[in-house]
């Protein structure tokens, strides 16, 4: 059952503030969660004033900046710094993208930065992938087949690969299913667009000879038909890719098969 | 979610900036719902007509009354609404009209759709 309201551990109260040095001229306030583990407290937002003169363009040169200079406890993931690796994923502005990716002057107003929604936090900005690790092994997320192996690659067509276009490039950032309310009622059952994605992307590889079982494993009131095409996945994708189109393909297929 | 320690969950309702399809999402389940006791409100206006014309008159009464008729008026908005937005998901069905503009541009168009033809019909209605 959807719970709307948070626990009460999770209420946020009013944090510090870190006011920018006096002779700046763009300041930007970046209002920032905050949960310390071993504080015994509830989560707090702590804002920080931020000269944009003196900083990178990006949301993450922002971040960086606050913990190298004001505040060296913030705890945030993050790695390339240039939309691959999928790791600096939080609600930005509300909603969710890189913060590698994200250009401060692009918000209006002051920048609130959340950890990806309706997840336990870890620290800070950093939250528990564990179940949504564990949800994209269940997909076997890999290639599988049954005929002999060949002497060399297994080959495929421009036009079968051009099926994988939009799929592939998927960088499991989480920012999708953490944008889904359907997935946070049902975190559990239901698999989530990035998930059902990759799912989708191994059923039309050309290649994969499991596409039958594949899919009847997705034939399921929940893993698959959560789905109520909210769009907030497709609507957030920092790839620009649709995860609601690889869902409504795949349960086209369902029905296909069942001629 | 099964949760380890104290951890608290992260923020979503509460932060999430809402958009026209997350909007459409929601107000699709609660025209549903709407419709649902629309229909038991009919039903009960033909127990009325079926038992006599004192019957009849009690409940026509109500259902002509300025509130019983605000009450339809929205109930025929709802029906239109979940009407109109369940083409949107047949369409969906077939695979068309994914991509987040036209998703987006369709939310909206529903809402102006359903209120057209509500207008509509209490126009016609009316002077009929």
């Amino acid at each position: 059952m959807a719970e709307f309201r948070l626990p009460k551990n999770s209420r946020i109260s009013k944090g510090k503030h870190y006011a920018a040095p006096k002779d700046a001229k763009r300041v930007k306030t970046f209002r920032v969660y905050r949960w310390e583990p071993e504080a015994g407290q509830n989560p707090r937002v702590d804002s920080y004033e931020i000269d944009l003169d003196r900083t990178g363009p990006m949301v993450l040169d922002a971040m960086i900046k606050i913990k190298n200079e004001l505040d060296p406890t913030l705890t945030f993931r993050r790695s390339c710094r240039e939309g691959v690796c999928g790791s600096c994923a939080f609600n930005i502005d509300g909603k969710n993208t890189l913060a590698c990716t994200m250009r401060t002057e692009d918000i209006d107003g002051d920048v609130r930065i959340y950890p990806l929604p309706h997840m336990p936090v870890v620290k800070d900005l950093v939250t528990d992938l564990t179940h949504f690790y564990a949800q994209l092994e269940s997909i076997e997320p890999w290639i599988k087949t049954d005929t002999a192996k060949p002497s060399r690659e297994r080959l495929q067509t421009p036009e079968d690969r051009a099926k994988l276009d939009g799929y592939y490039e998927c960088i499991l950032c989480a920012c999708c299913s953490t944008a889904c309310p359907s997935y946070w009622w049902n975190p559990e059952r239901y698999l989530g667009p990035a998930v059902l994605l990759q799912a989708y992307r191994w059923i039309v590889d050309s290649r994969d000879e499991a596409t039958g079982e594949r899919l009847d494993e997705l034939e399921d009131p929940f893993k698959l038909y959560r789905c109520h095409t909210i769009m907030n996945c497709a609507n957030t994708c920092p790839k620009g890719l649709n995860p609601a189109r690889a869902i409504a393909e795949t349960k086209k297929l369902l029905v296909e098969r069942r001629g | 979610m099964r949760n380890q320690s104290n951890r608290p969950l992260s923020p979503h309702l509460q932060i999430y900036r809402w958009t026209p399809t997350m909007l459409s999402s929601i107000s699709h389940r609660a025209s549903g719902i709407v419709n649902a006791i629309g229909a038991v409100f009919l039903a009960v206006w033909l127990i009325g007509a079926a038992n006599g014309p004192e019957a009849f008159a009690a409940v026509n009464g109500i259902a002509a009354s300025w509130f019983g008729q605000l009450v339809m008026f929205l109930w025929s908005f709802a029906l239109f609404y979940h009407l109109c937005n369940g083409i949107r998901h047949l369409v969906w069905d077939v695979g068309v009209g994914l991509d987040p503009e036209t998703a987006r541009l369709t939310a909206l168009s529903a809402y102006g759709v359903a209120a057209a033809l509500t207008i509509f019909v209490w126009i016609w209605a009316f002077i009929a």
